[in-house]
């Protein structure tokens, strides 16, 4: 029972990640950009649904497509006034640019908002637990995993089934091609930008109330996000739908019944997968054009 | 003109004026009243941890996102030796670095054949791994409070390390140039030659028969022992020894500290580390949280401006200004200032 | 040879005698590069053998192949950018010496290594360029240096994968003077589609054609031989 309950809760967390990562994920994939400051856009969704609901009294559930929408609309304003300026520079280069963009994005929401944890106050009826056949769980994490559920159903139908989905497909798989097409590279890039930002501040806004929200966010989060994307494979939604929703269950479930081994079995974990096959699990062999 | 080749082979390993009024003015700087030593000393033990991981990075192309890992054993080997009895510094120092230069060995072997994404991730979650393990184990490592009641007997059974620091600097300057002065032959050799091919195009260097998964081994080993000596030195000159150390934090910071500074110069390192320790003294004392607003912009206007770091392009500038022979000049890879 | 389904060689013999200028023409997508990969040991055969003096290198490595002497330049140039050519071919040559190893020895002691250096590249005409960093030289003699690297390691094999690729008539036609006077005793085997070059310089032609050798000669032979002249030349 108790492990199932756990393993529910893996799953919730997991699909935070997801949402929270699977724009990177296919930015990294599309435009071979490294942009670690994806992490602070998750923050920025956060911050954008805590300041929505304290100052401006929107309700929890509108918060959320507002942290989608400005987080979007920012991202695509960084793509164009600054990373896609880096786009062909070797990873090292891409790795520094977007770890300054975090430290100041770290420095600017502090400044603004304090360096103290900021609490979020989610609606009564998404507090507390419920009893589901014979489990107790809580109801947010019932609400995250709904959403979660929504949220990838809606993603892949997107990719699977849209024009736009099938050309951000064409240029993650062939960006040479895609563009000698006629597709218009520039305004793929910058809408898909503005999805995976968009994405990355939803899933910000909806795990603030179970991960806490303080302007050191990126650091803790960074690396979780770095690992599901390697390790499902850039480029791959559903390679970055398993990587995540196994890191989550791994993550939860060790910390409840091995709390001794801490963060280890995910980075060993990850080590193993990332010697055994660098480019993910179901990520493309280099070598593609 | 067969001459040629051999006086540019003279010259590339001569030692500019440049480089001695560089570790002239690091000695001097000792008789300097009022001198903040510690400080210095920290600048000095970056550098030499900059500069082992430009070994890797800048001389061989190889980004690794965990040296840290290296610094840590190194610091927590002389933590080890000096709190249960062997408390004689420069053994200590040397056994740090031999722990320390072991494990980068083993690293060097895992990580041939990777690179990109897959590359960083490695270096980054062994890294992890080890910061993890180090902060848990409390018993085994005091966890994350830190290794306490380490003991360090005077150098040469004469010099005590003392409240002012002045020992510790002497020892920490010696060690550090002796270190230069070994990695700096090393890069002038055949050998360094041949880290710098592999590093520009490592397909032409297979072909040429070269050994270039072995050189890389044995480049993360002199790599880690360097940097494991650093640490060791951090540690005996504090007497004591923490998981930051070995965080990812540091290891980012030293990536920061490195580029800054400038890559595959050897000097950009001891730069860059004095421009991030001052900056951070002076910056994070007002607000530690605004000091890392100005660190990312730094770093997001070098990478812009300076992608070579700032040491290679104020040298190409002032190679530009003096002007002499602006055509036979090399690009920065393997020039000694 | 096969990849996945795709059968690239069928039944491929070929064979290169000591001390032949041995050319290999033929279509794009006839097989030469992947025959060359083979024969240098990027790629392993999913049948057959490549054997050297009677030694079955067949499973030999890429190092273990330079090692016996196979050595081959790239189409596309392979160079160390940020080095100059001295710094190259002395590269090049303490490798094929082995005294490489991690070392403090400064490179300036190694005289005899330096001068056999200098030597080569006053032979290829590239003294004068010899400490401009390679990034700074024209197309012209970084195409010439790729030819050096690989003939400095003195191989028994000299592959060269379109050596004249983007070179002017009169360049081509120096660069091939140069090999064909210096390479007194390698064996070369080169890979050309222009067929002045081929004929002037070749000892002995085969024609690539749908992966398999169609044809296998003196250059006169290959001239007037028929099936050449459709699958491939029309000249």
């Amino acid at each position: 029972m108790v492990f199932l309950t756990t393993l529910f809760n893996g799953l919730a967390y997991g699909f935070l990640l997801f949402i929270m990562a699977v724009g990177l994920s296919v930015t990294m994939g599309m435009m071979r950009f490294v942009n670690l400051a994806h992490v602070s856009l998750c923050m920025l969704g956060g911050y954008v649904m805590v300041t929505a609901m304290e100052r401006f009294d929107i309700p929890f559930l509108a918060t959320l497509p507002l942290a989608f929408l400005i987080t979007g609309l920012f991202s695509i304003a960084l793509e164009r006034l600054v990373l896609r300026f880096f786009y062909g520079t070797d990873d090292l280069t891409q790795v520094l640019l977007s770890i300054g963009l975090v430290f100041m994005s770290i420095s600017t929401i502090a400044y603004f908002f304090g360096p103290e944890y900021k609490p979020v106050s989610i609606p009564v009826w998404l507090t507390g637990q419920i009893d589901v056949s014979g489990l107790t769980l809580e109801r947010y994490r019932i609400f995250l995993v709904f959403v979660g559920v929504i949220l990838t159903l809606l993603i892949l139908f997107g990719v699977e089934r849209t024009r736009f989905g099938a050309m951000v497909r064409a240029c993650v798989d062939n960006p040479r091609v895609a563009s000698g097409s006629g597709l218009n590279m520039q305004v793929i890039f910058a809408m898909t930008f503005a999805v995976g930002g968009g994405l990355a501040g939803l899933g910000g806004a909806l795990s603030a109330s179970l991960l806490g929200l303080d302007p050191n966010f990126p650091f803790r989060y960074l690396v979780y996000m770095l690992i599901v994307v390697s390790v499902g494979g850039m480029g791959t939604i559903v390679g970055t739908l398993i990587a995540a929703l196994a890191i989550g269950v791994a993550d939860v479930c060790t910390k409840y019944y091995f709390p001794a081994a801490g963060g280890s079995i995910i980075y060993i974990f990850t080590v193993a997968v990332m010697l055994w096959r660098p480019q993910g699990l179901l990520g493309r062999k280099p070598g593609h054009a | 003109m067969r001459e040629t080749a051999n006086l540019f082979f003279r010259l590339r390993v001569r030692w500019s004026a440049w480089e001695i009024i560089f570790w002239l003015a690091w000695a001097g700087v000792f008789f300097y009243p009022g001198i903040n030593l510690a400080l210095l000393g920290q600048v000095l033990i970056w550098g030499l941890f900059a500069m082992s991981l430009d070994l890797v990075l800048g001389y061989r192309g190889i980004p690794s996102l965990g040296h840290a890992a290296f610094f840590g054993i190194g610091a927590y080997t002389a933590g080890f030796l000096g709190k249960y009895g062997w408390t004689e510094p420069l053994s200590g120092l040397l056994a740090a670095g031999l722990v320390s230069g072991s494990v980068g060995l083993m690293t060097g072997r895992i990580v041939r054949g990777l690179y990109g994404v897959g590359l960083l991730m490695v270096t980054l979650g062994l890294n992890l791994l080890l910061y993890d393990f180090v902060d848990r184990s409390t018993k085994l490592t005091g966890g994350h409070d830190g290794l306490q009641d380490i003991v360090i007997a005077p150098v040469l059974g004469l010099f005590r390390f003392d409240m002012s620091g002045h020992t510790a600097y002497v020892y920490i300057l010696t060690v550090t140039f002796i270190l230069f002065f070994g990695v700096r032959a090393l890069v002038n050799s055949a050998w360094g030659l041949s880290l710098i091919g592999a590093r520009d195009n490592s397909r032409r260097m297979t072909m040429l028969g070269a050994p270039v998964a072995g050189d890389l081994t044995w480049a993360f080993g002199i790599s880690a022992f360097v940097a494991g000596v650093a640490g060791a030195l951090l540690t005996q000159t504090t007497q004591f020894a923490s998981p930051e150390m070995l965080s990812f934090q540091r290891s980012a910071d030293l990536l920061v500290v490195l580029v800054i500074g400038g890559t595959a110069m050897l000097y950009g390192g001891f730069f860059g580390a004095l421009v991030y320790v001052v900056l951070r003294d002076q910056l994070a004392a007002l607000n530690p949280i605004y000091w890392y607003f100005w660190i990312g912009l730094l770093l997001v206007l070098i990478v812009t401006f300076f992608r070579t770091g700032i040491l290679p392009t104020a040298s190409q500038f002032w190679i530009r200004l003096t002007a002499h022979q602006s055509k036979r000049n090399k690009l920065p890879g393997g020039t000694s200032l | 040879m096969a990849f996945g389904g795709v059968k690239v060689f069928n039944n491929l013999d070929f064979e290169l005698m000591r001390g032949d200028c041995h050319a290999i023409i033929g279509p794009n997508g006839a097989g030469k590069t992947t025959f060359v990969a083979i024969i240098t040991g990027l790629l392993s055969p999913t049948s057959g053998e490549v054997l050297l003096d009677g030694q079955d290198v067949t499973r030999y490595s890429v190092k273990q192949r330079v090692a016996e002497g196979i050595v081959r330049t790239f189409q596309i140039n392979t160079l160390f950018d940020s080095l100059t050519p001295i710094e190259s071919v002395v590269i090049a040559i303490c490798q094929r010496d082995k005294v490489a190893k991690p070392t403090f020895r400064a490179i300036k002691h190694l005289h005899a290594q330096i001068d056999e250096a200098y030597a080569l590249l006053e032979k290829f005409g590239l003294a004068d360029d010899a400490i401009v960093a390679t990034q700074l030289l024209p197309y012209g003699k970084q195409r010439v240096l790729e030819v050096v690297l690989a003939y400095a390691l003195r191989p028994r094999v000299l592959l060269l994968d379109e050596p004249a690729a983007g070179l002017s008539t009169s360049q081509g036609r120096a660069l091939f003077e140069q090999v064909v006077t210096l390479a007194q005793g390698t064996t070369v085997l080169f890979i050309e589609h222009d067929m002045n070059l081929v004929f002037s310089y070749a000892t002995r032609v085969s024609v690539f054609a749908g992966g398999t050798v169609i044809a296998n000669g003196t250059p006169d032979e290959i001239r007037a031989h028929a099936g050449v002249r459709d699958a491939y030349l029309g000249t």
